[in-house]
C-alpha cells in the first residue's frame, strides 16, 4: 500500500464529521424542539433512503452495471405491503403492538423474498446480456422498468392505493418538548440493523471480502479464479431484496402507493450514490442520512430551495471530493 | 447509390440505402406532403402534424444518442422550452408573428445555453453520470413548469390564440380545393411540414459534415478521437447544443399546432420514453430510422391502441389476460418490443434493412 493511499485512509474520518457538523450548524436557526424533530425526521428518511439505495451502490461498484430499473423493486415492495396489510387486516388494524409489528415483519419478509426473486429474474433475463455495454444497459433497463411498472399496474390497478399505518405506529411520542413520530423510530432501528448487518457481512465474511475486493479491482479477483458473475448475481438479488424492504417502509411512511413510487426515488438514489461514492456501502449510508437531514432542514428553513437542495448538495460534495465522500475502486 | 446519382437526396449525399428503404422514405414524404388530401379530416391532419414534429424531435435525439453515443434524458426539457417560449409569448405578450418569433428565439437560445452548460459540466465524466444529471435536470424543469404558475399556468398549462393566418376560422381560399377547405389548420399543417422537412435536411447535412464524422469517431472510440486532437468534450457539447436547438424548434411547432402547452404535453417522462422508442425502433445513428420510428409509433398510438380494446374484450373470460390487453397497457407491449429490439435488432428497422441490402449486394 502506497503512502498516498495510507494518508487517504487516515483522512477518511472527515466525511463522517459532516453529519454532526450540519446538525450543530442548523441548531441556532431554530428552536431546540423543532431541531430535534427535524433531525430525527431527517435521520429516519435517510435510513429508508439507505435501504433503497444500498443494493444499487454495490451493483454499480462491482460490475459497473447501470440500471434504471431499481425503482421497480421499490414499487414491488410497496405494492406487496398493500396486499399483505390488506390480507392480514385483523392484524394490521388491531390496537396491539405485537400484532402490528408481526404484520410489518411478515410484509418485510414477503417483500424481501419476492423482490429478491424478481431481481434474480431481472438479472438473468435483462442484465446478463448487456454486460460491458453502458449505452445498451441504460436503454434496456429503461425498457425493463416500463415492463415491470406496467405489469404491476396490471395486477394492482392504475389508481393510487391508500396504505394506512397500523394503529400502534401512528402518532408521536414527546421527547424534550419535541414530537417524534413512532414510525420514524422504527425506520431508524431497521435502517441501523440493516447497516450493521451489511457492514458485518462485508467486513467479516469471505463473501464480503470477495465483494469488497471485486469493487476495488474486478479483473484481479477474476484472475485469482473466483467466479465474479455468480457473486454479482448474489449482489443483484440482495440489492433488489433490500430495495423491496425499503419500498415497504417508504410506502408505509407515505401511506399511499402509486406505480411511480419507486421510479420517483431514482434521481434521489442516484444523488446519494454519487455523494457517497459508487460502490461504498458506508458512503451510501452517510450520504443517505446527509440527504435526509438536508431535505428536512431546507424544507423547514427555506421551502423554496427544497427543490434544488439535493442537487446543490451533490455539486458541493463533488467540488470537495470529485469521486464522492468515500471513493472506492478504480477511477 | 442510385439516390445520389439521381440527385434525390439533396445537400447531404446521404441516402437511405437500398431500394426498399428509399421507397419507404419516399412514401413517408409523399404521404405527409399530401396528407390533408389523402386523409381528409381534422383528426388525420392532427396526426400528420404530430408525425412531422416527432420526426424532427426523434431525429434531433438521434444526433445525440445515435451519432454521438450519449444517452440524455433531458430531451423533453428542450422540447418543452421551445413550446413554452411560444406559449408564454402568445399568452402573456401579444398575438402576432413577432411574438411567435420572439418566443421561438428565446426558447431555442435558452435550450442551447442549457445544453452547453450541462455538456461542459458533466460530459467529462462517464456516460452514467451524464444520464443521471440529465434526468435530475429534466425533473427540475418539470417541477419548475408546474410550480411557476404565473408564468407557465402550472399543471393546467397555457391556452392561447395563434396569429389569424393559423387559426381554424381563417379561410385562405373560399371554395374548397380538391374537396378540402383551406382553413387555418391546413395552413398550420403545411407550415409545420415545410419546417420539419427543412430541419430534417439540415440535420442530415450536419451529421454528414466533417463535424458529424468527428461525432461518430467520438462514439466509436473516444480515446482515439481525443488522441487525434479533437476536444471530445467540445464536440459532444456542440452535438448536444444542435440537438437541443432542433428539439426546441420542434417544441415551438408543437405549441402552434396544439394552441396549448402544458407539462403533460411537452415535458412528461412518458414523452421521453416515446422518443427513445422511436429512435431505437427506427435505428440509432441513421436519422432516417428515427423518422420511420416516429411515423410507426405515432400511427400505432392513434390507431392500434384502440384495437387493443377489442382484443381485451375477446379474452374477457380469461384470468389476468384482459388486464394485460387493456388499451391502457399499451406501454407494456411497447416496452416488450423495445427490449426485444435492443436484444435482437440493435440496429433498428433501418440498420437491419441496410445490413440485408449489403448482404444482397455481396
Amino acid at each position: 500500500m502506497s503512502g498516498a493511499r495510507l494518508r487517504q485512509l487516515a483522512e477518511d474520518w472527515s466525511p463522517y464529521a459532516i453529519l454532526p457538523l450540519l446538525a450543530l450548524l442548523t441548531l441556532p436557526l431554530m428552536s431546540l424542539s423543532t431541531w430535534l424533530t427535524l433531525t430525527i425526521a431527517g435521520i429516519a428518511m435517510g435510513m429508508m433512503l439507505f435501504l433503497m439505495a444500498a443494493g444499487l451502490t454495490l451493483i454499480f461498484g462491482l460490475m459497473q452495471v447501470f440500471t434504471f430499473a431499481h425503482g421497480a423493486f421499490i414499487t414491488l415492495g410497496a405494492y406487496l405491503a398493500v396486499s399483505i396489510l390488506g390480507a392480514l387486516g385483523t392484524w394490521s388494524t388491531a390496537e396491539s403492538w405485537a400484532l402490528n409489528l408481526a404484520v410489518l415483519v411478515v410484509a418485510l419478509v414477503v417483500a424481501l423474498v419476492a423482490s429478491g426473486a424478481a431481481g434474480f429474474v431481472f438479472e438473468r433475463v435483462i442484465i446478463r446480456r448487456v454486460y460491458g455495454a453502458p449505452l445498451r444497459q441504460i436503454l434496456i433497463t429503461v425498457g425493463g422498468l416500463i415492463i415491470a411498472e406496467q405489469l404491476m399496474v396490471a395486477v394492482w390497478g392504475a389508481s393510487p392505493l391508500p396504505l394506512p399505518k397500523p394503529p400502534s405506529f401512528q402518532g408521536s411520542i414527546i421527547l424534550g418538548g419535541a414530537a417524534i413520530e413512532k414510525y420514524r423510530l422504527i425506520a431508524v432501528a431497521l435502517g441501523l440493523a440493516v447497516y450493521a448487518g451489511l457492514a458485518l457481512l462485508l467486513s467479516r465474511t469471505r463473501v464480503g471480502l470477495l465483494v469488497r475486493a471485486g469493487v476495488e479491482n474486478l479483473e484481479m479477483v477474476e484472475a485469482l479464479g473466483y467466479r465474479i458473475r455468480r457473486l454479482f448475481i448474489g449482489v443483484f438479488v440482495a440489492g433488489s431484496a433490500l430495495a423491496g424492504v425499503g419500498g415497504v417502509m417508504w410506502a408505509l411512511y407515505q401511506e399511499q402507493v402509486t406505480r411511480v413510487i419507486g421510479s420517483e426515488m431514482t434521481i434521489l438514489i442516484f444523488i446519494i450514490l454519487i455523494i457517497g461514492g459508487l460502490g461504498s456501502v458506508g458512503g451510501c449510508f452517510t450520504a443517505a442520512v446527509l440527504v435526509g437531514m438536508v431535505t428536512n432542514y431546507v424544507g423547514f428553513l427555506a421551502p423554496k430551495l427544497a427543490l434544488g437542495s439535493n442537487i446543490l448538495l451533490m455539486m458541493a460534495v463533488l467540488l470537495w471530493r470529485p469521486r464522492g465522500l468515500f471513493p472506492v475502486g478504480p477511477g | 447509390m442510385s439516390g445520389r446519382r439521381l440527385g434525390l437526396w439533396p445537400i447531404s449525399g446521404d441516402h437511405p440505402g437500398g431500394a426498399l428503404l428509399s421507397l419507404l422514405m419516399l412514401a413517408v414524404l409523399l404521404g405527409l406532403a399530401l396528407a390533408p388530401f389523402l386523409f381528409p379530416g381534422t383528426r388525420s391532419v392532427a396526426v400528420a402534424a404530430r408525425i412531422c414534429i416527432f420526426i424532427v424531435l426523434a431525429a434531433s435525439y438521434d444526433v445525440m444518442l445515435g451519432y454521438t453515443g450519449i444517452a440524455s434524458f433531458a430531451h423533453t426539457m428542450f422540447f418543452g422550452l421551445g413550446a413554452y417560449g411560444v406559449a408564454i409569448a402568445l399568452a402573456k405578450l401579444w398575438v402576432g408573428w413577432s411574438a411567435v418569433l420572439l418566443g421561438t428565439v428565446a426558447g431555442v437560445a435558452l435550450a442551447v445555453v442549457l445544453a452547453l452548460l450541462i455538456g461542459l459540466l458533466s460530459l467529462r465524466v462517464r456516460a452514467i453520470f451524464f444520464s443521471m444529471t440529465t434526468l435530475a435536470v429534466a425533473s427540475v424543469a418539470l417541477i419548475l413548469a408546474t410550480e411557476l404558475r404565473d408564468l407557465t399556468g402550472g399543471e393546467d398549462g397555457l391556452t392561447f390564440s395563434v396569429p389569424p393566418l393559423l387559426s381554424p376560422a381563417f379561410r385562405l381560399v373560399d371554395a374548397p380545393v380538391l374537396g378540402v377547405s383551406f382553413d387555418g389548420r391546413i395552413v398550420t399543417y403545411y407550415l409545420v411540414f415545410a419546417l420539419s422537412l427543412l430541419l430534417f435536411l439540415v440535420m442530415l447535412r450536419v451529421v454528414n459534415s466533417p463535424f458529424g464524422r468527428v461525432l461518430q469517431a467520438v462514439r466509436e472510440n473516444e480515446f482515439r478521437a481525443e488522441a487525434l486532437g479533437y476536444r471530445t468534450v467540445v464536440y459532444r457539447s456542440m452535438a448536444g447544443a444542435v440537438s437541443a436547438a432542433m428539439a426546441a424548434l420542434a417544441g415551438a411547432m408543437m405549441a402552434l399546432v396544439l394552441r396549448y402547452n402544458g407539462p403533460a404535453a411537452t415535458l412528461s417522462f412518458d414523452l421521453m420514453v416515446d422518443i427513445l422508442l422511436m429512435v431505437v425502433v427506427g435505428g440509432m445513428g441513421t436519422l432516417y430510422g428515427p423518422a420511420l420510428g416516429a411515423v410507426v409509433l405515432v400511427i400505432a398510438e392513434y390507431y392500434l391502441q384502440p384495437a387493443m380494446g377489442g382484443l381485451a374484450e375477446a379474452v374477457a373470460g380469461w384470468p389476468l389476460l384482459p388486464a394485460l390487453f387493456h388499451p391502457d397497457r399499451w406501454l407494456l407491449w411497447l416496452g416488450v418490443l423495445f427490449v426485444l429490439i435492443v436484444y435482437f435488432f440493435p440496429a433498428g428497422i433501418v440498420g437491419t434493412l441496410r445490413a440485408a441490402e449489403l448482404r444482397r449486394r455481396r
